[in-house]
């Protein structure tokens, strides 16, 4: 079992997860310069969100058919919930020093925890979440690819696509990037940065919800603080892979996933490594190589600089 | 007859600092205006006013016939007022096709666009050849050429232009006043503002002196070219 492309294969698409919940932390950063804590939870509300349209659902449909309503459910609810942030809590502290969006990110990470811990039915504890069961995909002779893993293998790659071709082909792509590189200049070009940036919040938190989709199928439940750990890893994936990029941000993520997979399994192989072994020491080396980046390399490893501002 | 762009009165500040103190000036159709001054004297926060970009704090610009007061610069541009900024601000990332593209955002007419486009590579030639450049290639002058011509893309009414000569070599400086001179010609109103005092108002129909935040002189531009305060001041001679 435990052979190496197993393990890269798991790595993947844990990466692929970590990805999509990346994209939202860059894109808002290469607009704003403002790093979205509160984004672990935008990713939180969207599982929440395709389990209450999971649940209007009439008993019995069948999983291939509830998972694009789960999309738009949870899309709808982390969207909603991103753009709100974004108009009431952070547009107004645009121009304010910088540690104060920092903080209200922080805060409103907080508050939306607590009020899915408080008002949705049995979120004190994990609920369940449709499991996405049935047979493992057996692909190239040995290797077995669970189907949570398959939607999300196929999930991420189709949303870059999407976002890749939108972002450099579409009208309000090119207004996007030219917002990043210069948000007054794109100002006198007629851009309304405003929708940009509502724009950006949007796009990272519909992914987040796709990704939130992902682990709810992949694990059988999801959690009101689910959205911390998991924001952290997608974070110092978007770092990884130079926040600011969204091709990065993929990357990143695959990196890390891989990181994680392959620590768990080898690191205990490594003579006198075998008590920082397994499962309990993943985080730990997942968040050396955070503070390793920043200390090393903080413009991220694909290298490209954030956005070129005056 | 009402001027294209009339400001009046206008005050702008930094926090506690006034920057633009109550200062007053028009364009009218089809003149080139220059607006100089020493490091400054305000001359570009009333540029990024004009656009927009910063709130006065009083006073009153009216641009076509509507006051401009509150609103936002994106909408500016589709009244008609396309501005060049100072350092001249393209987007590095994006290439020179795209950066052109970019300046006329708010057109729909694709046909249009594109002849624009063309009329800007065969205003600047150098920007026709490397049109698929990322235009933080560009050398200044270069940059200066894609500026305006993104500038002109907007087909505006009333074209700012913000220090364009700055850091150039003195041949590209010359073709870049050459260029604004043949948009004179072809008709365009033209806000400039210049520390080269000497070229702006061989330039200039019309010509205001600003300093530390009000107009100190205006003039035609023949007459403060023979200023003896503003030889004295801004071209150099004793
Ligand atoms: N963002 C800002 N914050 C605070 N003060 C500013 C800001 N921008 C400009 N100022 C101040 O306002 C005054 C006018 O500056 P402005 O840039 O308009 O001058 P200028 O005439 O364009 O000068 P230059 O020829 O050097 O470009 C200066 O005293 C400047 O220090
Ligand atoms: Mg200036």
């Amino acid at each position: 079992m435990n052979e190496l492309p197993q393990q890269l294969a798991d790595g993947l698409a844990l990466g692929a997860l970590y990805g999509l919940i990346a994209i939202g932390y860059t894109m808002v950063y290469g607009i704003v310069q403002l790093i979205n804590f509160a984004h672990g939870e935008i990713f939180m509300v969207g599982g929440f969100g395709a389990l209450s349209a999971y649940t209007i659902l009439p008993d019995g449909t069948s999983l291939l058919l509830a998972i694009p309503v789960m999309l738009i459910g949870g899309a709808v609810v982390s969207v909603a919930v991103a753009t709100a942030a974004e108009r009431f809590a952070y547009r107004p502290l645009r121009g304010a020093p910088r540690l104060a969006p920092l903080i209200t990110a922080i805060g409103l990470s907080i508050v939306l925890q607590q009020l899915v811990w408080g008002f949705y039915p049995g979120a004190k504890s994990p609920v369940s979440f449709p499991e996405f069961t049935g047979d493992s995909f057996q692909i190239l002779g040995s290797l077995h690819i669970s189907r949570a893993d398959a939607f999300v293998l196929a999930a991420a790659p189709l949303c870059m696509l999407a976002l890749g071709v939108f972002v450099s082909k579409s009208r309000s792509g090119r207004a996007m990037q030219a917002t990043a590189q210069d948000p007054d200049t794109a100002k006198l070009m007629g851009i309304n940065t405003d929708r940009i940036i509502v724009m950006a919040f949007a796009i990272g938190a519909a992914f987040a919800a796709v990704a939130a989709v992902a682990e709810g199928l992949d694990k059988g439940q999801i959690r009101f603080e689910m959205g911390f750990l998991l924001g952290l890893k997608a974070f110092t994936a978007a770092v990884l892979g130079g926040i600011g990029n969204i091709y990065g941000a993929m990357i990143g993520g695959v990196l890390l996933g891989l990181a994680e997979t392959l620590s768990i399994a080898y690191v205990e192989h490594i003579p006198g490594m075998a008590q920082f072994g397994g499962g309990a020491w993943k985080d730990i080396w997942v968040f050396s190589l955070l503070i390793l980046v920043l200390l090393f390399r903080p413009q991220g490893l694909i290298g490209q600089r954030v956005a070129d501002r005056a | 007859m009402t001027a294209l762009l009339e400001v009046e009165d206008l005050r702008v500040a930094y926090g506690k600092i006034e920057a633009v103190k109550g200062i007053s000036f028009s364009v009218e159709a089809g003149q080139v205006v220059s607006l100089i001054g020493t490091n400054g004297a305000g001359k570009t926060t009333t540029l990024r006013t004009l656009s927009g970009l910063i709130k006065p704090t009083s006073g009153k610009i009216t641009f076509d016939g509507q006051v401009l007061n509150g609103i936002p610069a994106h909408k500016v541009v589709s009244l008609g007022m396309a501005h060049s900024p100072e350092g001249r601000h393209i987007f590095p990332k994006l290439t020179i096709a795209e950066n052109l593209q970019l300046g006329a955002f708010l057109r729909k007419d694709k046909d249009g666009i594109e002849k624009d486009i063309q009329r800007a590579y065969d205003l600047f030639p150098i920007l026709g050849e490397r049109r698929k450049q990322a235009a933080g290639t560009l050398s200044g002058g270069e940059q200066q050429m894609l500026a305006m011509g993104r500038a002109l893309m907007s087909q505006p009414k009333l074209l700012m232009l913000d220090e364009p000569s700055m850091g150039l070599s003195p041949i590209m400086m010359q073709k870049i006043m050459e260029t604004i001179a043949t948009l004179k010609a072809e008709g365009m109103t033209i806000l400039l503002i210049e520390q080269n005092a000497q070229a702006a108002l061989s330039l200039a129909d019309h010509g205001y002196v600003l300093e530390v935040g009000k107009i100190k002189l205006s003039g035609t531009g023949q007459d403060l070219l023979h200023d003896d305060e503003v030889r004295k001041t801004y071209l150099g001679e004793d």
